[in-house]
């Protein structure tokens, strides 16, 4: 494996019953890529992306991440796990706890951290994504950006190595959809390792190192932003680009 | 070019407000709803004034004796006579202090966790105290020859307090095994699964009156010993296994209410299964089985009067039992009545707790 490769995925197959899900998919991303997954519904970007930190399980294939290769082994996935975050279509915040809370809780029970630590931490990131004096409001007493934007401070404050968005922005209401891509953006240019599965052409154009398109459980094409959007090879992407952009 | 004049607002008729209003909305808004009414209001006629005659208008609160009490209604003295039997069974008179003791310690108890809202010690604290409630309440009310309390046999335990010591062991002991065993028919172990669903499915099919049978009858073989194997501990465990399904499947159902969104999250942040359960389902699905949790505590309240059958004497057994003193011939009502407006009066609280509670969980987030 090369060194500054961080993932590797190599013929992954998966399947819901008898329907396939995921059909050979091979990708490796090097440490700091940022990857763009885009594809109609139902093509498999989810459950991709969902197979890197094991949230699904595959029958085919192997995923090595940063060294650890996924097995059903428990400790191995809480490996995996604790250097991998995720941000969801629907935040998935815990309702019952403050944002503080929400935020410290992995630092505190899988990472060991001291809670004042912790806090600290979250705080900084909080002020980072724009909302610092919300940090004792409970999820619900926010508005939809400002709770991704929560979820987004949640995922980093285990400093992981990757990230993980699975359509961030896909639940939000139009006025609110800068201010999350605007702190992914930001993100992006730290180096963290990010897959991104979304539909916000803007944002893959301005930081994607590759952009990825799927259908039906395929990698169907792979590019650079700029050939992906200019000379999409496919006739399928050429639909799917024709349909999003416009 | 007209302008918009506002236009001021007008009282709203009487069919929408006071008294009237009320009674228009809520008892007689059609034919149908207020011939309800009506017989409602005549049943309610029926029976309450002689009710109140019986209960308080003609009783009798003061007389000594049976025969100077009156027949007609109540005689409330009877109740005054015999209130130590009702409370505490045949428990000897000079140890009264100890199960009084107690209720003053719970009550304490009580205060103290309440003070101790917002302190940062207040988790600890309460935690502490629920370790070493069950430990005073065991020495306080069975006693110890080492610690100098003397010794009361369980057997002449009873009235409200045994009602009470068998509803709250009940209901303590059943809530973390409920717990486990509806974590237990979640799991995807499938030996741990099949146990589960299997202790679940068995004992909610029995009634609760065999498993007392069973649990007085059956115990003692198993535990191959000559000791008399204590009757109200037989009654605990059944009443104990009796409770936990109950729970279980109250708390199965507010797992399953968490969505599921919230079990990826929790996956995805990399916490291990107790702490996922602990910190982040549980709190949600308990939250919303409170209304049913307390339900079944109440039921349970109402079924401890069964343990009669084996031989215990709870307050509605004492109630029976009282009656068959040949001084108080004919009083048998006046007992029974007692102990259902006693045992009313500690559902009706428990329900109201129960509300809070809710509203509680509710306006923290
Ligand atoms: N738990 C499941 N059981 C059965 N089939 C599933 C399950 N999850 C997903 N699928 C199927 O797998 C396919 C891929 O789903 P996936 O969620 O990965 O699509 P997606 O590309 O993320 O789509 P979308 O843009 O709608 O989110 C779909 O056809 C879906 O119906
Ligand atoms: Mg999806």
């Amino acid at each position: 494996m090369n060194k500054d490769e961080i993932i590797s995925i190599k013929g992954v197959n998966k399947w819901y019953g008898d329907f396939q899900a995921l059909n050979d998919i091979n990708l490796t991303i090097k440490e700091g890529e940022i990857i763009v997954i885009c594809g109609p519904s139902g093509s498999g970007k989810s459950t991709l992306i969902r197979c890197v930190n094991f949230l699904e399980e595959f029958q085919e294939g192997s995923i090595i991440v940063d060294g650890t290769k996924l097995t059903n082994d428990v400790k191995k996935i809480r490996q995996v796990r604790s250097e991998v975050s995720m941000v969801f279509q629907h935040f998935d915040l815990f309702p019952h706890l403050s944002i503080i809370d929400n935020i410290t809780l992995a630092p505190i029970w899988v990472h060991n951290k001291s809670k004042q630590e912790s806090r600290k931490k979250a705080l900084e990131l909080l002020d980072r994504v724009g909302i610092k004096d919300q940090a004792e409001k409970y999820p619900n007493q926010l508005s939809g950006g400002q709770q991704q934007r929560v979820a987004i401070a949640r995922a980093l404050c285990t400093s992981p190595k990757i990230m993980l968005f699975d359509e961030p922005t896909s639940a939000l209401d139009p006025e609110m959809i800068s201010e999350v891509l605007d702190v992914m953006v930001e993100l992006a240019k730290e180096g963290i390792t990010m897959i991104c599965v979304t539909h916000e052409m803007g944002f893959a154009r301005k930081v994607a190192n590759r952009v990825i398109f799927m259908d039906e459980g395929q990698i169907i094409e792979e590019n650079t932003p700029d050939n992906f959007f200019k000379n999409p090879e496919s006739e399928r992407l050429q639909l799917f680009l024709e349909q999003i952009l416009t | 070019m007209s302008t918009f004049k506002l236009k001021t607002a007008k009282p709203a008729p009487l069919s929408q407000v006071g008294v009237t209003g009320w009674l228009m909305q809520n008892l007689f808004s059609s034919k149908l709803n207020t011939a309800f009414s009506f017989i409602a209001i005549y049943l309610l006629y029926l029976i309450i004034p002689p009710l109140l005659d019986w209960m308080i208008f003609s009783a009798d609160f003061t007389s000594a004796t049976n025969n100077e009490c009156t027949r007609e209604a109540a005689c409330w003295s009877y109740i005054g006579f015999k209130i130590n039997l009702f409370m505490y069974g045949m428990y000897p008179s000079e140890e009264y202090w100890r199960p009084n003791l107690l209720l003053i310690i719970t009550v304490a108890f009580g205060i103290i966790a309440r003070l101790l809202k917002g302190n940062r010690y207040k988790n600890k604290v309460i935690l502490s105290l629920f370790f070493i409630y069950p430990f005073i309440a065991f020495f306080l009310l069975y006693g110890s020859e080492t610690l100098g309390i003397a010794v009361v046999e369980t057997h002449r335990w009873g009235g409200l307090m045994l009602t009470i010591v068998v509803a709250s062991v009940g209901i303590v002991a059943s809530f973390p095994i409920g717990i486990a065993l509806a974590l237990g028919r979640q799991s995807t172990m499938k030996i741990i699964k099949f146990l589960s669903v299997f202790c679940i499915e068995f004992i909610r099919g029995i009634p609760l009156i065999i498993i007392l049978f069973m649990a007085s009858v059956m115990l003692p073989l198993f535990f191959i010993s000559d000791i008399d194997f204590d009757k109200l501990l037989r009654a605990l465990i059944g009443i104990t296994m009796f409770q936990s399904v109950y729970i279980a499947e109250v708390i199965r159902g507010g797992l399953q209410a968490v969505p599921k969104g919230q079990y990826e999250a929790a996956d995805a942040a990399g916490l291990n299964f107790v702490q996922k359960m602990a910190l982040v389902i549980l709190p949600q699905a308990l939250k919303i089985s409170i209304p049913n949790i307390v339900g079944s505590f109440i039921a349970l309240f109402k079924d401890t009067t069964l343990v009669l059958i084996i031989g215990l004497f709870d307050m509605l057994a004492i109630a029976k039992l009282a009656t068959s003193d040949a001084d108080w011939l004919g009083r048998k009502t006046e007992g029974i009545v007692f102990v259902a407006i006693v045992i009313w009066v500690i559902l009706f609280l428990m329900s109201q707790y129960s509300k809070t509670l809710e509203k509680r969980f509710n306006t923290e987030h």
